[in-house]
């Protein structure tokens, strides 16, 4: 599958979706004017991937900032996942925060409340 | 008709200026009178996170001003409506601080005929407690769409809930057809 690899912004994250190499992230700040626009091919991506994933997904976390917004969109990534769990498929949200940032330890949290995923809830060191 | 337009910029400023004298107990961060676009709510939050990270304030409660300023900034852009002759979405945006607390004011056009969908979403949010916030901002998560302007109407309960604070508001009516919008949100300091 196509390796998707895109290079954060002041208000777009990074994201990694690389199914051959297991690994599934996006960091650093999500606040783009639209939101859809630029969560569109991920979403494509991880249509495809639900196809057929891998018997065990880990998708990492690493938000240091998101608006309104892409916390809905957010969540229609995780339902996403959700639905690979259903199918018989094991995936792990790890979660990271900075031990300072309540509110984000607080977001997983609520995430983890509406999908049946496991978060794993991890403190970033600066 | 520029003479009108002059006097229609004018009576923003006025309303500005009242609002910073009643504030005169606080320090202005920032203040701001124009148009509001992704550009510029970028290059203040990133100002406003500049300026904060100088300061001896917890970054729990800088992120929270950041937050709250992008949903607020998010909001104009998205939401304001214009006064007769303008295109572009305008608005106010002031951030100050006094001992106890940050507040970001922003105040934007809207017609009239919005104003009571509004004010209902935003008493609704004012009579909910944290928990009840919370749950509000899941249900809507999970039964909102994001709309043709971007929005997921999830920012005013959003600002609640990260701010811990009741929002504030004010609609200044401008003539019959539009209003001026103030809201004010409240970070406290730790």
């Amino acid at each position: 599958m196509e390796v998707i690899n895109i290079k954060g912004t002041e208000d777009t994250p990074n994201v990694i979706l690389d199914k051959e190499n297991g690994k599934f992230e996006i960091s650093g700040r999500s606040l783009p004017e639209d939101v859809n626009m630029f969560f569109e091919p991920i979403m494509d991506w991880i249509d495809e991937y639900s196809e057929d994933p891998l018997d065990k997904t880990v998708f990492d976390f690493k938000l240091e900032y998101f608006n309104t917004a892409s916390s809905k969109v957010i969540l229609d990534i995780l339902l996403k996942f959700e639905e690979i769990v259903e199918d018989g498929k094991e995936v792990v949200v790890k979660w990271h925060y900075h031990e300072d940032e309540e509110d984000m330890l607080e977001a997983g949290e609520e995430y983890a409340d509406i999908v049946e995923i496991p978060f794993e809830y991890i403190v970033l060191e600066d | 008709m520029s003479e009108l337009k002059e006097k229609k910029g004018h009576s923003f400023l006025d309303f500005a200026y009242q609002m910073y004298k009643s504030m005169k107990t606080n320090e202005i961060n920032l203040v701001y009178e124009g148009e509001v676009t992704q550009e510029i709510t970028k290059t203040f939050t990133s100002l406003t996170e500049r300026s904060l990270a100088k300061t001896e304030e917890s970054n729990m409660v800088q992120r929270k001003v950041f937050h709250v300023m992008v949903e607020c900034l998010q909001n104009i852009s998205k939401h304001a409506d214009s006064l007769e002759g303008e295109e572009e979405k305008r608005g106010i945006v002031m951030v100050s601080h006094g001992k106890e607390s940050y507040n970001i004011i922003t105040g934007n056009v809207i017609r009239n005929e919005k104003i009571p969908a509004l004010k209902e979403s935003l008493e609704k949010v004012n009579s909910l407690e944290k928990e009840d916030l919370s749950a509000l901002y899941k249900k809507q998560m999970r039964e909102g769409r994001i709309s043709e302007k971007g929005g997921a109407g999830l920012g005013l309960i959003d600002i609640a809930k990260k701010t811990g604070s009741k929002l504030d508001y004010q609609f200044k009516e401008l003539n019959d057809d539009v209003s001026f919008f103030i809201l004010t949100s409240t970070v406290k300091r730790k």
